[in-house]
């Protein structure tokens, strides 16, 4: 093996039943580098990540790595962790009540003589280890009690810990605010410079610019290549991602747009609040018209839109729909006035995982209609072809269950679903998160198109950029209040300034 | 902005679990205190009374601690009862007609609920069947074998030494009275709570402070992430029910040195007793958190419910599951509010 490899992975092949998930794939790891493992949803960067963890049994190609004679092949993620591979996933996998010094420890705690746990020494080794990384807090707390992000550091710092010489991140950045992004980021390239070699994988550009040394990119389960970062520019990389010309995204809104201030009025909040998540607010939204929430992570955006549909009911206020008031106390009320809201947790509000993509689909449409009146299977599958075709997902078949699917996919099933019922207003959560970069153009295209159509559309999303390519008027919220609306051209810089706000910013 | 760090020192709170560990030792207390006063002429202040709500109750206390400990797991066992009766059946049978040496018995007795529970947890954590199933499979089953040793009622022989064990007295030096005739009574408590104790206090220290201990709140509160760091969730998943049945078997010859005799109908409904100990103690049914100290004090409130109505005399026994059902869904509001707040500072 080279100096400083410390990992290789040679002609990996993987396939699941009817789809070659790797074909042939490659990567190399050096000592100390952060490695970004780029590609599009089902591009195989998961079941590449999984091959090496042990999780996945690969069919062919061998996994070297250093200090280890001879290929080797884990069985587990225990396996893999006990040759100093370690992964943290998106979804902190620690225990929520147990304390973090013993989340640090669960599994090798130091002893007494006595053979049992040495308390003391466990909470002095914890606060050591959290102190190393510049983490000021009290282990003897459960880990419940401390934000997402910490707790994700708190993963991280347990894989250090544990000796890792390959620490896997997979989509680590996902559910983290810009702050912490950068705190985290911090860790990564302390970690670097510790001779951690790290692989980072996540759906963000802007990330893999700010800390990655080098880049390996996967489409449909094969390399495309693997880079140093200063050889690969952004638009080269989106290409090699997508294998074409990216189109050019500034592009798909309609020049000027079309005058809406005459339009129709859909939506028409005043003084709409719920107690503890967003304070009153007034909002209108015109027929055709596509309003952006936009603010940090936690500055009411989710919480405004179910006020509005009725998910928290609203306390306070008058809300009117197409110029009729209405009392919405449930969102099945908001549905049957023709709202649709697409959640932003997919996995937990948006998915019946066990079920097929056509049960999927027509979920929303036959709870509006009741189950009085029954979809016939000749009207389900005929809905269901409809929009797997219009929508382009990409399944194996309408019966295929949706767990099977890639996020993207699974995130254009639950467009379907709400697509099915004819909304005329439709409130879509962070619909381009976790999905890859193709599948975001054409959900943003289908948002434009769909405005176009004459439906009114509320789009929340943590991206600005994306907000100023789709939306025709901003919202600007912070701290659980909206604070003013933009419109006309904006710069992102405006959109940051406004989030931002005079006075109380650092 | 903020800084994490701040954040993080926001987040601070008292632990909702330790908040409901402190309700449920008060509540006893309170119990207890009104007992003494409404009851005061009818001996519930003597410490004897105390005592023997401990003596009624030892082999509910073992079995109750096995039950929490799997039920940190997030599983529950509902075999116990049935378990109990087909020990004390064995014990009782095996002394008046097998003739067989207790201290024997008793080994065969812990034997017999280590297999049960290898064989349950098994099925449990490795071919992967709800506990629940499982163990109603379980408890059919010994109450099926209760009958089968013999269906008749049938008493510890009272010649053997098992029956001098149940009638040791250990007393106690303290907290003694002069009965009406003027005679001291000095207050005892039975082999069987000591017993009841140890375990109660072994288990405390287990779950404190072994690496088993920790396993069960760890697969209790995430069996993913728990397998993630390392754990086997299987073998502790197996071993929990192992330590229940065990537990439950001690439990048993407990239950039997109380009431020296063994029959099909005996100790019905006691895992739900034991399972309502638990809960009142703070243990959740969803697993990963909860103590035995919690549990001990669960299993005195129940006996503390019981020895209410029964020194009261006129009430109907019936009275007793009625305050136990109450006390119960106070205390599973209680918890779903704690839950709820929590969630909410989220």
């Amino acid at each position: 093996m080279k100096d400083n490899v410390v990992l290789t992975m040679r002609g990996i092949c993987m396939t699941f039943p009817g789809v070659k998930a790797l074909q042939d794939v490659d990567l190399t790891l050096y000592k100390g580098e952060i490695h970004a493992l780029m590609g599009e949803n089902g591009a195989g960067k998961s079941t590449l990540i999984k091959c090496l963890t042990g999780i996945n049994n690969f069919e062919a190609g061998e996994i070297r790595l250093d200090g280890i004679d001879g290929p080797i092949r884990n069985h587990s993620t225990l396996d893999a962790q006990k040759k100093g591979i370690s992964t943290v996933y998106q979804e902190v996998n620690l225990c929520p009540n147990l304390s973090v010094a013993e989340n640090l420890y669960i599994g090798r705690e130091p002893l007494t003589k006595f053979h049992t746990i040495d308390r003391k020494a466990m909470v002095e080794g914890a606060k050591r280890i959290m102190a190393d990384l510049d983490f000021d807090i009290d282990v003897t707390q459960n880990l419940e009690n401390y934000s997402l992000a910490l707790q994700q550091m708190i993963a991280i710092a347990r894989a250090v810990d544990m000796d890792c010489k390959v620490l896997i991140l997979d989509e680590p950045t996902s559910s983290l605010d810009d702050n912490e992004v950068e705190k985290l980021f911090g860790l990564m390239r302390r970690l670097r410079d510790e001779g951690v070699s790290i692989v980072f994988v996540t759906h963000f550009l802007e990330q893999v610019y700010a800390v990655c040394d080098r880049i390996t990119v996967l489409r449909n389960g094969q390399l495309v290549g693997e880079y140093p970062i200063a050889e690969l520019p952004r638009v080269k990389l989106v290409a090699a991602m997508m294998g074409k010309d990216f189109d050019d995204l500034a592009d798909i809104k309609p020049e000027g747009g079309a005058d809406l201030s005459n339009a129709e009025m859909m939506i028409d909040a005043k003084g709409l609040s719920h107690k503890g998540t967003i304070k009153p607010f007034d909002l209108e939204i015109r027929k055709g018209e596509v309003v952006g929430l936009t603010g940090l992570l936690g500055s009411g955006r989710s919480e405004l839109a179910r006020a509005i549909y009725g998910a928290d009911k609203a306390q306070t206020g008058t809300l009117k729909v197409k110029g009729q008031e209405v009392k919405i106390n449930a969102p099945i009320d908001a549905m049957n006035l023709g709202m649709g809201l697409l959640p932003d947790d997919r996995k937990a509000e948006g998915i019946i995982a066990d079920l097929s993509v056509r049960e999927n689909i027509i979920l929303a449409l036959q709870a509006k209609r009741g189950m009085g009146h029954l979809l016939s299977r000749a009207e389900q599958e005929k809905l269901a072809d409809e929009y797997i075709e219009t929508l382009q997902i990409k399944t194996a078949s309408k019966e295929t269950l949706i767990k099977q699917l890639s996020g993207g996919n699974q995130q254009k099933v639950i467009l379907a679903r709400w697509l099915a019922t004819d909304p005329d207003f439709l409130i879509l959560d962070e619909p381009t998160r976790g999905i890859d970069v193709g599948t975001k153009t054409e959900i943003q295209k289908l948002v434009i198109q769909l405005a176009q159509e004459g439906k009114s559309i509320m789009f929340i999303s943590s991206e600005i950029e994306e907000m100023l390519r789709t939306c025709n008027r901003l919202a600007v919220l912070r701290d659980g209040a909206k604070i003013g609306e933009l419109d006309g051209e904006l710069t992102q810089e405006q959109v940051m300034a406004a989030i931002a706000g005079g006075g109380d910013s650092e | 902005m903020k800084k994490p760090e701040n954040a993080v020192k926001e987040r601070r709170q008292i632990n909702g679990n330790t908040l409901l560990l402190l309700i449920t030792i008060g509540l006893f207390i309170v119990m207890y205190a009104v007992g003494c006063v409404i009851y005061a002429g009818k001996g519930f202040t003597h410490l004897q009374n105390f005592l023997n709500i401990l003596i009624t109750n030892a082999g509910l206390l073992c079995v109750a601690c096995g039950m929490t400990c799997v039920m940190l797991t997030g599983g529950i066992d509902i075999s116990v009862g049935a378990l109990i009766a087909m020990d004390c059946m064995l014990l009782a049978v095996g002394m008046s007609e097998w003739g067989m040496n207790p201290i024997l018995l008793c080994i065969l007795v812990l034997v017999i609920g280590v297999v049960f529970g290898m064989f349950q947890g098994f099925c449990v954590g490795y071919l992967e069947i709800q506990p629940f199933i499982v163990s109603m499979a379980g408890m059919f089953f010994c109450r099926g074998m209760t009958a089968v040793i013999s269906t008749d009622q049938v008493s510890v022989p009272s010649d053997s030494l098992f029956y001098t064990w149940a009638n040791a007295k250990i007393t106690i030096p303290f907290g003694g009275y002069y009965n009406k005739k003027g005679i001291l009574q000095v207050p005892y408590i039975r082999v069987g709570v000591v017993i009841a104790l140890a375990v109660l206090v072994i288990i405390f220290l287990v779950l404190r402070y072994t690496k088993f201990g920790r396993s069960l709140y760890a697969v209790g509160g995430s069996e993913q992430s728990a397998a993630m760091m390392g754990l086997d969730v299987k073998k502790t998943k197996m071993e929990a029910y192992v330590l229940s049945s065990f537990l439950c078997s001690i439990g048993g010859i407990c239950y039997c040195l109380n009431t020296m005799a063994g029959s099909v109908s005996q100790a019905t409904g006691l895992e739900m007793d034991a399972i309502a100990s638990s809960v009142i103690g703070g243990t959740l049914l969803t697993g990963g958190v909860g103590n035995v100290i919690g549990s001990f004090f669960g299993v005195l409130i129940n006996g503390t419910i019981s020895s209410l109505v029964k020194t009261n005399g006129k009430l109907l026994s019936s009275w007793a599951n009625i305050a136990t059902a109450a006390l119960l869904c106070f205390f599973i509001v209680l918890q779903s509010v704690f839950a709820l707040l929590k969630d909410r500072k989220k």
